[in-house]
């Protein structure tokens, strides 16, 4: 994935030729020999780079073309594209693509906009500031699959979670009998995408912030002198600046909440149409115990990725635009 | 010269890279061994890879002090949690790696695995001696560890059955009686009747939450005593039949009528608070819970009836399930790996953790001898007869109206169910939340189970 990313290399700088006296060819026999001499020294730490980035992906591509299932030692053979083709046509491995992009979608951009809000509220001076914003990153810091059990046992639980105890409370004080919701089986995937909009809130804030930090204010002075007003201000001034940021939060978010697995698993267990690729393939490789088919969904996502974000960041996308400037 | 001279620089640059690179992945390799101790052992050392439970945990405390202490042989544990062990022993085994000696294995991997050779029977050895006392064993779980060619595979260290419990207190309070061997309409009928006697209370718990271990345990238990089968004898899929169909529709309108809020995300764990804390009345499930429920600091405590699992057309309904020591075939220290698996099953264990930790730590459900001891019975004095009845009582190579293909009661003992019947599970728990309906659910289920019956009928 990060190989789209890549700006091109510099190219080796080459010392010029020495004295016209030496033969041209012995010039850049010794060139070539100094360039090398100081590139060998670096040649271990780029394989070093290239088997911790790179080799697990290539064993998982080939591990994708071939018939591997772990009950079945003696039957591992070269499979060609049949694990692909069983990716492709398996129902349920298409119903979690849907999953994972409505999943993804709803979760960033409603997490972006929450994030924005909060860090524009946080950006204003006020008394115990630090406290406030250490208090907002908290749930970003707390283990996804402790989250997940938070929001399934504490709040969403009908018979004992907090959700429908406050409405008890609620209705109580009026002497009424209170609803009480089924909150995951009646909206599955709203109820874990809730779960997690609490924890990546604050990763977009943080983004968000630094972003909103980096204003230049004397420009923002300016224009408040020209009399532009509290909404023109971020419309013309705040938000074309903030555009990289939310570009960069959007990106991060959606490359990690593609991957999320903990949720899902924890909360629904899969169950009532939360399925997403990472669930799924999890279940490939541990129930089925499908080491091919499970790599080749493995690949397919990670295609599928790259290929979005090419595009995004191509044809959308300011980042690296920005970066060649 | 030139070229010569270059090449023989390039030839260091990536001597240089292949060795980093082979240093690399020799580190990878010790990583990932995980605990795996000395390949080179002789017989005073054996490696077991065991699941994360309680009673697992206190075999490992007590080991050095005792085994080791006695016989000289050195245990390296590795411990890991339920998904992740099962991951790692199938391929341990499947490959043959020759890593663990011993694995904790369940009855539903054991006929597959004895079929396949990758287990060292046991009759010889551990089934031989006289102190262990292979006659001791609970029946069912000596059949259920029973490879088809007849010999023994695997010894229980613990093991379980289902029951049916239910709130005594609130029963005599309304009124009602539970018989003692209950049908499902009766306890149907029963579930509508205590729905709502309390404040918020619901008639019955039953798993809701997608997953072969979770729902289809006690479901699949249902589907046998109404006279349905996953598979006929031929291995011809049934999942879509009358019988299967018309007990999931029980089970599914059971849970929807009087079972407990939540259902579709409930498993062991959320009925096993639901009860405690009185928010249903009946929970159909394992047998061990009882452990839980009669706790010191179990709210319910005292208030608990226990009752045979509830039945329609069969004698019986539990399930038998058990977590089992197995020696891989390829380990290298046999002598040593079945005398760590006779004294891990041994009565004298059971003992031990009775003196160190205590009776209600036992690792119970195997022995006829557990049962008779006056300790264990004034221990689990509420629990301890139906448990031992409901053990005694599961017919494994039975359980249901029809002959069947493979083992298994709550489980079909191949290594595709668990896969197959997870896929169905999340339908049948999207059918309790009304997503779809139980016909809609099975007809998919049935197209699983035919891929399934394919693989077998043409072997």
């Amino acid at each position: 994935m990060s190989a789209t990313v890549e700006a091109p290399a510099p190219h080796e700088p080459r010392p010029e030729a020495p004295g016209f006296r030496t033969p041209r060819r012995d010039a850049e026999a010794l060139a070539r020999a100094g360039a090398w001499a100081r590139r060998a020294p670096l040649l271990p730490a780029l394989i070093f780079v290239i088997a911790v980035t790179q080799v697990p992906f290539v064993i998982t591509i080939v591990v994708s073309f071939v018939n591997w299932n772990s009950l079945y030692p003696n039957d591992i053979a070269f499979g060609g594209f049949d694990n692909y083709v069983a990716v492709f046509t398996d129902p349920a491995m298409r119903a979690s693509v849907v999953t994972t992009v409505l999943l993804t979608v709803t979760v960033v951009l409603v997490s972006l906009v929450l994030g924005l809000v909060v860090a524009l509220l946080l950006d204003r001076q006020f008394l115990g500031r630090g406290v406030v914003r250490t208090i907002m990153i908290a749930p970003f810091l707390v283990v996804p699959v402790a989250a997940a059990l938070v929001w399934k046992h504490a709040l969403y639980n009908p018979e004992y979670g907090l959700f429908n105890g406050a409405l008890n409370w609620l209705f109580g004080l009026f002497g009424a009998t209170a609803p009480q919701p089924d909150w995951i089986t009646n909206n599955p995937l709203i109820a874990v995408e809730a779960a997690l909009i609490w924890q990546w809130t604050p990763f977009m804030m943080l983004i968000l912030l630094a972003g909103l930090q980096s204003r230049p204010l004397d420009v923002i002075e300016a224009a408040r002198v020209d009399g532009a007003s509290a909404w023109q201000l971020f419309r013309y001034m705040t938000l074309p600046h903030m555009r990289r940021y939310l570009e960069l939060a959007a990106l991060l978010g959606s490359i990690y909440i593609v991957q999320n697995f903990d949720a899902v698993f924890t909360i629904t267990s899969g169950g009532l149409g939360t399925a997403n690729l990472p669930y799924t393939i999890y279940q490939q490789f541990f129930q089925a115990h499908d080491y091919g088919a499970a790599s080749a969904a493995g690949v397919v996502v990670v295609i599928g990725t790259i290929a979005i974000a090419t595009f995004a960041l191509r044809s959308v996308s300011t980042l690296l635009k920005e970066e060649n400037r | 010269m030139r070229s010569n001279n270059r090449a023989s620089k390039l030839t260091i640059a990536m001597s240089v890279g292949v060795a980093a690179a082979l240093g690399l992945s020799a580190c990878g390799g010790a990583g990932g061994g995980g605990g795996g101790g000395d390949a080179s052992g002789g017989s005073d050392e054996v490696n077991v890879l065991m699941v994360n439970n309680p009673q697992m945990v206190d075999l490992q405390k007590l080991t050095a002090a005792n085994f080791t202490k006695d016989t000289g042989i050195t245990v390296n544990y590795t411990v890991l949690p339920e998904n992740d062990v099962r991951a790692k022993f199938s391929q341990e085994f499947s490959s043959q790696a020759g890593q663990y000696d011993v694995a904790s294995l369940s009855n539903y991997e054991v006929p597959s695995y004895a079929a396949n050779g990758w287990l060292t029977p046991l009759d010889d050895t551990v089934a031989a001696s006289a102190d262990f006392d292979q006659s001791d064993i609970l029946e069912p779980m000596t059949k259920a560890l029973t490879g088809a060619d007849g010999k023994l595979y695997a010894e229980p260290f613990y093991g379980e059955s289902s029951f049916l419990m239910y709130r005594q207190d609130v029963f005599e309070a309304a009124g009602l009686t539970m018989p003692e061997n209950p049908t499902w309409d009766e306890v149907a009928d029963l579930a509508a009747k205590v729905d709502g006697v309390e404040p918020g209370m619901k008639g019955i718990c039953l798993r809701g939450q997608p997953g072969w271990g979770q729902i289809f345990a006690p479901l699949t238990t249902v589907v046998n005593t109404f006279g349905g089968t996953w598979f006929d004898e031929n291995w011809d899929a049934q999942v879509d039949s009358p019988e299967f169909t018309e007990a999931v529709d029980f089970y599914v309108k059971l849970v929807q009528d009087h079972g407990e809020a939540g259902a579709p995300q409930a498993g062991f764990t959320e009925c096993l608070n639901n009860l405690q804390q009185g928010k249903v009345a009946m929970w159909y499930d394992a047998t061990s819970a009882a452990g839980s429920l009669e706790a010191d600091d179990s709210p319910v405590k005292g208030k608990i009836g226990y009752a045979a699992a509830p039945v329609k057309e069969t004698d019986s309904s539990g399930w038998l399930y058990t977590w089992a020591w197995g020696i891989q075939k390829a380990g290298k220290n046999q002598d040593a790996a079945a005398k760590f698996v006779e004294w891990a099953s041994s009565k004298e264990y059971e003992q031990l953790v009775a003196d160190e930790i205590g009776w209600s730590s036992v690792p119970a459900g195997k022995r006829t001898s557990t049962y008779d001891n006056a300790d264990y019975q004034a221990a689990a004095a509420p629990f301890y007869q139906q448990t031992e009845d409901a053990i005694v009582d599961a017919k494994v190579d039975d359980p249901g109206v029809q002959p069947r293909p493979a083992a298994g009661i709550q489980f079909v003992a191949v290594p595709e169910f668990a896969d197959m019947a997870t896929q169905v599970s999340q339908d049948v728990s999207a059918a309790i939340a009304g997503q779809q309906t139980v016909e809609e659910a099975l007809t998919k289920g049935q197209s699983l189970a035919e891929k399934v019956s394919e693989k077998y009928q043409d072997q």
